[in-house]
Parts: C-alpha cells; sequence; structure tokens
C-alpha cells in the first residue's frame, strides 16, 4: 500500500526539531533511517500531517566511550555497531545482540533511536536497552529528560515519550572486560524479529559466586523485560547448569506467555527456557 | 517539494510529493523499471538500489531523503555493451528464472561484493538472505555471486 499525504521538512538543528514537534503536538512523526516508521505509513497504520527528517541535524550519529560507559547517539546505524572496533570490546553483549537484527540492506539505514522509539518487544534494542539498564536522554522544551529504559517502555510499540520530546541517545553503564555474558535467540527465518530471545550477564566474584545476575527476554509479553524472580534466585550462588535451567523454568513458568499463529503459548516458554539456557551456557563458557 | 539527486551518474530534478517513496520515484519519474516492487514493506528486497553506495530498500526510504544524494539502479550497473560480471554469472548458473527479485539480487550482491571483495560464502548468504526469490532455490544465486566475486577482486574496490 501506499503512505497518506503528509508534508515534509528537514530542519538543521535540534532546537528547531523540539519547536516543531511541540507546535504540532502529535500530528508529526520524527524519520531517520525509516526502517520501522516507512512500513506504518505505507501500512498506514500511521497518518501524520508531518515528517521531521534527521538527517539534516548534526551529532546525533556518535557513538562515545568512557571510563563512565557508552553513549549511542540516535542515529547510529546498525551497520555503524557492526563496523565500530570499540563497541566490540565497550559493550561486547549488545555487539552479539545487534548481529541478529534485520538484513543487509535494513542495517544500512535502520537506527538505535528508530527501534527504541517503535518499542516492539521482539526487537534486539529495546530488550538490550532494559538487559543493559540504559538510560534514555530525551529532548525537550523543557530540557533534557533522563528516563530508566525500564521505565521507558509501557507496552506494545508504546513508551513514556511525550509528543514534544526527542530521543537523542541512550546511555550503556561502564562494562568490566572481565563479565560474563551470552545472547541467544531464535526466529523462523534469518533477520525476522525473534519468537525468543535471551540476553544474560552476570559478574563472577573471587569465590567464584555470581553477582549482578540479568536476564533479558526479548519477543515475550508486551515490552521487552527482565526475569526478575530467576534473577534473584542465581545472585550469589555459583551457578552450574542444572541449577539455571530449574531456577528459570520455575520463573518462565509463573509467566503468562501469548500463543499466537507462529507458535502456541507452550511453544514460546519452552523456547524462552532454551535460549536462556542457551545464553547462560555462552556466559558460563572459559574465557581463553 | 523540489528534489535534487545523481541517479546513475545523471542529475534529475524534480518537484514532488513528500510521500513518494524512493522506488516509484525511480520508476514512475524516471522511468527506471528495472528496480521492482513486490512487498513494499521491506521484507522481500526486489526494489534494492545503492544510495552512496550502500545497499538499502528503495521502498523503505523517501525519494525526498535521497534529496542531494547519489543514486545507482540495476540499469545503472549495466551497459549495452556486454553483460557485467554479476549478469554474466547469473546466466551461467541459471541463477534467475521468472526475473521478478534479479535486480535486487544484482544491486545487493554489488554492494556488497564492491565493499567486502573477500566476503566468504556465509556471508554472501547471511547477505542474501534479505532478498526472496521464488523459484530458484537460492542455490545458483549463491553460486553465481561466489563466481563473480573473482571479478570484482581482479577490479580491485572500486
Amino acid at each position: 500500500m501506499k503512505s497518506t499525504d503528509f508534508d515534509y521538512i528537514c530542519p538543521s538543528s535540534l532546537e528547531e526539531v523540539i519547536q516543531i514537534l511541540d507546535q504540532y503536538q502529535g500530528e508529526v512523526k520524527i524519520i531517520s533511517g525509516g526502517q520501522s516508521l516507512m512500513p506504518i505509513l505505507n501500512y498506514r497504520l500511521a497518518s501524520p500531517q508531518l515528517l521531521v527528517d534527521l538527517q539534516g541535524v548534526a551529532d546525533l550519529n556518535k557513538v562515545s566511550i568512557s571510563s563512565e560507559g557508552t553513549t549511542l547517539g540516535a542515529r547510529v546505524r546498525w551497520v555503524d555497531i557492526e563496523n565500530h572496533d570499540g563497541l566490540r570490546v565497550s559493550q561486547p553483549l549488545l555487539c552479539a545482540a545487534i548481529d541478529h537484527v534485520a538484513h543487509y540492506q535494513i542495517r544500512n539505514r535502520g537506527t538505535v533511536g528508530g527501534s527504541l522509539v517503535h518499542a516492539d518487544p521482539a526487537a534486539e534494542m529495546p530488550g538490550l536497552a532494559v538487559a543493559l539498564e540504559g538510560i534514555l536522554n530525551l529532548h525537550g522544551p523543557q530540557g533534557v529528560r533522563r528516563v530508566h529504559a525500564a521505565d521507558f517502555f509501557l507496552g506494545q510499540l508504546s513508551t513514556s515519550i511525550e509528543t514534544n520530546e526527542i530521543l537523542v541517545s541512550i546511555e550503556l553503564p561502564f562494562w568490566p572486560q572481565d563479565r560474563r555474558w551470552g545472547f541467544a535467540e531464535f526466529s523462523r527465518r534469518k533477520g525476522d524479529f525473534a519468537l525468543a530471545g535471551a540476553a544474560v550477564w552476570f559478574d563472577l566474584a573471587s569465590d567464584g559466586h555470581a553477582m549482578n545476575v540479568h536476564i533479558g527476554l526479548i519477543g515475550t509479553g508486551e515490552k521487552p523485560m527482565r526475569l526478575l524472580s530467576a534473577e534473584s534466585g542465581l545472585n550469589g550462588r555459583t551457578l552450574t547448569e542444572s541449577m539455571i535451567e530449574s531456577v528459570v523454568h520455575q520463573s518462565l513458568s509463573a509467566m503468562s506467555f501469548q500463543g499466537d499463529i507462529h507458535a502456541s503459548e507452550k511453544y514460546r516458554r519452552a523456547l524462552m527456557l532454551e535460549m536462556v539456557s542457551k545464553a547462560f551456557a555462552q556466559a558460563m563458557r572459559p574465557i581463553n | 517539494m523540489q528534489v535534487k539527486m545523481t541517479v546513475n551518474g545523471k542529475l534529475f530534478e524534480s518537484d514532488l510529493a513528500p510521500r513518494i517513496n524512493l522506488a516509484d520515484c525511480l520508476r514512475h519519474e524516471m522511468d527506471l523499471t528495472g528496480t521492482h516492487v513486490a512487498c513494499e514493506h521491506g521484507v522481500c528486497g526486489a526494489c534494492t538500489v545503492l544510495v552512496n553506495g550502500d545497499a538499502v530498500r528503495s521502498c523503505l526510504m523517501l525519494a525526498v531523503q535521497a534529496n542531494g544524494q547519489s543514486v545507482v539502479t540495476v540499469e545503472g550497473l549495466s551497459s549495452d555493451a556486454e553483460l557485467s560480471a554479476l549478469q554474466a554469472s547469473f546466466r551461467k548458473h541459471n541463477a534467475l528464472q521468472c526475473g521478478f527479485c534479479t535486480p535486487g539480487f544484482i544491486t545487493t550482491a554489488h554492494a556488497l561484493l564492491t565493499q567486502e571483495p573477500n566476503c566468504d560464502e556465509d556471508r554472501i548468504r547471511e547477505v542474501l538472505s534479505g532478498n526472496l526469490c521464488r523459484c530458484t532455490g537460492y542455490v545458483p544465486i549463491i553460486q553465481a555471486v561466489l563466481d563473480a566475486r573473482v571479478a570484482y577482486q581482479q577490479m580491485g574496490v572500486k
């Protein structure tokens, strides 16, 4: 299908963008790579009066890495992450997950910010933002609002961003080199959205027990989430394969899964257990 | 809106409605019908073109977003005189039947082999996973791209 008619503007500063957002109050959509928005426009699921293109706004495509952590500008593309050697070191789990995003052509245009504000619960970036405890920087007429990823996602394609705000960047906390991590996802075809995906990380204390256990789930429920009950069940313990499986199994059993045309509720729960177990197996592989 | 872009080396200028996507602009405004439109939501890859050398889906990009950029379509990758390396290789390996998806495969493979002339079969498979073909079963296409790789390696990175 073809989109409805709209006006288009390509401003050259962030202030201008915010002014336009404030003026149009919800009748406007921001476009950058357009890899989530264009299908929505073509399906006429959205029919904005005005599209604001970010390609003229400088400095939104920066990656900065410091001892505080890593900041990704909203216009950083998947291919930029793929080709960034520094990110492989500063955010290895993020890079492993982003390798699963979409296809070659889409990776040349799709952006971090676009995926976050689109908020598909089956997409990698929102899931990773939650699993890595990212902080989103939202700029509006009143200044900057810093929102934890866990509070940003409200439900399917729904976030806490206001109509006059724009997502400028996401900050990811510092990642120690000896942190253990794993990522696994399953989709029916390469590049599709995940039926189930899991991002896990933890630190090892000197006596070998696990601390800071994080388990991020992708492709289940209304929004990306962490498996908090299993995290607390594993924290402070020396992890073994069978213990992980039983703790995660118990947590997943208490969670509701939605069956659909692609997979039944039972299948999705079993698949998620498999993905979390696989991610932990990766995380526990010996460091060479 | 006034739009100016380079398409296959020639300057194109027009007054376009913002909602026109790049694929429709190429086909209807410039009569470059080699770019094929199938799914119109970024799944099939038939509409792949090069924008500043990168393979992109032209159904997921507005023509106005290509303002000031350089676009190359499948027409820009061939000459009337002889078959290009990819065209000859697709012919040799029977890498097409109906041919609807072929422009998308050619443009995608051209971008890949130009940017990564030493890519291996796994990488070729990964990249071409973004293009759908309902006739060939993909194996001849992979073989054709692998075969054409030699020509790109000899050309060096263009």
